[in-house]
């Protein structure tokens, strides 16, 4: 993606009122560019909970957002715990969040499925211990 | 209806938005799980929770839903109500519980008018068929 646009985000791990910021951020661009309102919508969902993800489970991370002609890329890059079992992480309801996160109103184990959910194409890259990295593929 | 009506319906204070009272809305969802709410919400709408943080409102960004009603009689500090206006979400409160708020919305036909089956998950009515 060698002519993409390219944007970077830092996402703060160290404060829960700051996950989203981003995915808000992304979102204003691709109305600016005029990507359609549902892809929008579609994207904003799914790297809003990839970010409260990197908050609640790695200490943040780095999201960068990639602009083609017809592809949009979103690659969540976090040095956390990883991701001991992707197939239990991906049922709805399997969650490792602790309560503490549940009371917030997340934790419910809808992260993945909902990225999944919301995207055209979703690749899980984790290893336990190293960390993992997530990306979310549109087409345009 | 009208996020006015909304507003009449429930008793509800107008902590922000004022300028928005005129403004449609065709679906509701009552639930403290955002990650619910995004999992489940369809249409623009209006979401009512007694969840408290700012992470109700950037759920709503993202879900481009316009009004929350913060119900059980729980006031939203300051900054979540500015954050609110900023984006351009109507804030109101409301002493009623959460199943008498939705209920109410219910009966008086929000999520209703275009007369198909509200979906049956997550408490939530909205207007189109799930999928």
């Amino acid at each position: 993606m060698s002519e993409a646009l390219h944007y970077h985000f830092d996402v703060d791990g160290a404060n829960f009122s700051n996950a989203g910021r981003a995915s808000v951020e992304t979102k204003k661009l691709l109305r600016q560019i005029g990507v359609p309102a549902e892809t929008i919508r579609r994207i904003a969902v799914a790297m809003y909970e990839g970010e409260i993800n990197m908050v609640i489970h790695a200490h943040g991370g780095d999201a960068d957002v990639y602009i083609t002609e017809d592809k949009i890329l979103i690659q969540l890059r976090d040095e956390g715990p990883g991701i001991r079992s992707v197939e239990e992480a991906m049922k709805e309801g399997f969650s490792t969040a602790p309560e503490n996160i549940r009371a917030l109103g997340f934790g419910a184990g809808m992260g993945l499925p909902n990225m999944k959910r919301y995207s055209d194409d979703m690749h899980i890259d984790t290893k336990v211990g190293v960390g993992t990295t997530i990306e979310l593929w549109y087409n345009l | 209806m009208k996020i006015s009506d909304v507003a009449r319906i429930l008793d509800a204070r107008v902590m922000t938005g004022g300028d928005m009272l005129e403004q449609e809305v065709h679906s509701a969802c009552g639930s403290d799980m955002m990650s619910d709410v995004l999992a489940y919400v369809k249409d623009q709408g209006v979401l009512l929770t007694g969840l408290i943080n700012v992470q109700v409102i950037r759920t709503l960004l993202m879900m481009d839903m316009n009004c929350v009603v913060f119900i059980r009689g729980k006031v939203p500090p300051e900054g979540i109500v500015e954050f609110a206006a900023d984006n351009g979400v109507a804030v109101l409160q409301t002493e009623l519980p959460m199943f008498e708020s939705c209920g109410r919305l219910y009966m008086a036909g929000l999520g209703r008018e275009c007369g198909c089956d509200p979906a049956p998950d997550a408490g939530c009515a909205n207007g189109n068929e799930d999928e």
